[in-house]
């Protein structure tokens, strides 16, 4: 008898909890990006936007409660995956030529680091405010929170643009093999569909990161001000 | 040619292992690289030291028994084919050649290239069979198989469980000798009673052998002498997902 926890603890099981949370913030990166991109919409609409993301605490509050279980349960079983596979060969090769294996699907445990590392201080920056706590008190005509001032003042300071591209250029780095690794992972990746996918996965990758780093290129150039 | 061949030796599991170097002198570039390595161990009987210890059996691709990491890439330079299909003249005149065993922990080391592989035949002792009646054959056309999954199955079949998918794998994984073993059987109606089972019991007896988990690097199918692609690894997960979701076994 084979019970839940010797079924998702097993190489494949762990594999699925990577997936299934990889799946759940690769399509949460994807409606950020679309809603960051308002921006080029002017102050109204993405303003507009924040307010009827925050006034909406039945789906906010569940929402982040779900992103935290994902991104913890990632990391955790990314972090698990990561030691238990590193300690399978025993005698390191004296010649080992990589062949087939890209960069990226080699580095997922570094590229997910830093993104890590770029997701809480996002977090401190931009939502709760802790390091720049004079944003929060933005506000616009209407009296609403003023993300637009926010971004524009977040960005004023080209090393948080910076960290920002470098952040979002991980993360486009970490999905262009994420996506295709989570189609393998659930099944998805068959013998019709593994090139499509693979190149499917490419361009997705692109795409968010160009649309992510737009907007702090945007500032930087002041295009968007 | 003349070449040097840098090569592990290793008493037994216990002993410490190092590289030697012997010089080559009669290889010609028609030679395979085993017998190559046997030109070397003549050579090394005559002079009455120990010969390098290597498996073969078949010398024509395919009983997979010969393996060994050749500069680098399980079964040497070419693609597509075992250690006793590649050539000499696939290396260059004057080349010193590194030969080391398979290295994973689930393949203890025997001696010099030898490794252990019979964890691939746990493997397949935990559900790479199907259970059918011995006796008459039956009458062909009694089960009818679809021609897309015999094709595919074919494919999966071709697996020689040679474990140049381990060797070369960062994380020594057989996800691709266990996923072409699962799909094999899998995909035929003759393998469908024990499907579900066959999925479970066969990826615990992978990690059970300290076998590595997939990061679908694909490191496998490059160097795989079969040229099996890892979209069978994709089966195998659905095939568990499927398995898992039914919780019957
Ligand atoms: C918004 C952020 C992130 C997204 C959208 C994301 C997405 C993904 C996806 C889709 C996969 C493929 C899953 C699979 O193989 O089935 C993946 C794999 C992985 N992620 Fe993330 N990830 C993120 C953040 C992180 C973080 C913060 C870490 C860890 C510090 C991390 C570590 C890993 C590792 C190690 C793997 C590969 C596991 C393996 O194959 O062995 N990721 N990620
Ligand atoms: S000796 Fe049989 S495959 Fe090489």
């Amino acid at each position: 008898m084979n019970s839940f926890w010797k079924l998702v603890t097993s190489s494949v099981g762990k594999k699925l909890v990577m997936g299934i949370t990889g799946t759940v913030l690769f399509a949460f990166v994807v409606v950020h990006m679309i809603g960051n991109l308002q921006v080029f919409l002017g102050r109204d609409a993405i303003n507009h936007y924040a307010e009827f993301l925050q006034t909406n605490a039945e789906l906010l509050w569940p929402t982040r409660i779900i992103l935290a279980v994902c991104v913890v349960l990632h990391i955790f079983t990314g972090a698990s995956l990561t030691l238990e596979n590193r300690s399978k060969r025993g005698v390191a090769y004296d010649v080992k030529k990589i062949v087939g294996a890209s960069l990226v699907s080699r580095t997922m445990f570094i590229s997910g680091s830093i993104i890590l590392c770029f997701i809480v201080y996002h977090i401190l920056h931009f939502t709760t405010g802790t390091t720049n706590p004079e944003f929060m008190a933005l506000k616009d005509a209407h009296g609403r929170h003023d993300v637009y001032r926010i971004i524009l003042a977040g960005f004023a300071n080209p090393w948080a643009a910076g960290f920002y591209v470098l952040g979002v250029g991980l993360l486009g780095f970490h999905l262009s093999h994420g996506v295709r690794a989570l189609c393998e992972t659930l099944g998805l990746r068959l013998e019709n569909y593994a090139a499509c996918i693979d190149r499917t996965a490419i361009v997705v990758a692109w795409i968010l990161f160009l649309g992510f780093a737009s907007v702090p290129v945007a500032v930087v150039l002041q295009v968007v001000r | 040619m003349k070449i040097t061949v840098r090569v592990w030796r290793q008493k037994k599991a216990q002993s410490a292992g190092r590289f030697v170097e012997y010089p080559v002198e009669g290889a010609n570039p028609d030679m395979s690289f085993l017998e190559m390595l046997d030109v070397l161990n003549e050579g090394l009987v005559k002079k009455g030291e120990e010969p390098v210890h290597f498996d073969s059996d078949c010398r024509e691709g395919i009983c997979g028994t010969c393996s060994c990491v050749i500069n680098g890439e399980a079964h040497g330079p070419e693609s597509r084919v075992t250690t006793c299909q590649t050539y000499m003249r696939s290396f260059k005149d004057g080349d010193t050649i590194t030969v080391e065993p398979f290295r994973a922990k689930a393949f203890p080391l025997i001696k010099d290239l030898v490794v252990d592989r019979t964890a691939f035949d746990r493997i397949i002792q935990a559900g790479g069979f199907i259970s059918v009646n011995t006796g008459a054959a039956p009458e062909a056309n009694s089960i009818p198989v679809p021609k897309h999954a015999s094709d595919l199955s074919m494919d999966a079949a071709a697996c020689i469980g040679c474990g140049a998918c381990v060797a070369s794998c960062k994380n020594a994984s057989a996800s691709l000798f266990v996923a072409a073993k699962i799909a094999h059987l899998n995909l035929l109606p003759h393998g469908k009673p024990e499907k579900d089972r066959r999925a479970l019991a066969m990826i615990q007896a992978m990690d059970a052998e300290g076998f590595g988990g997939c990061s679908v690097t694909g490191s496998c199918e490059a160097v795989c002498p079969k040229g099996i692609p890892i979209s069978f690894i994709s089966r195998m997960n659905r095939d568990y997902m499927v398995a898992a979701l039914k919780m019957r076994e």
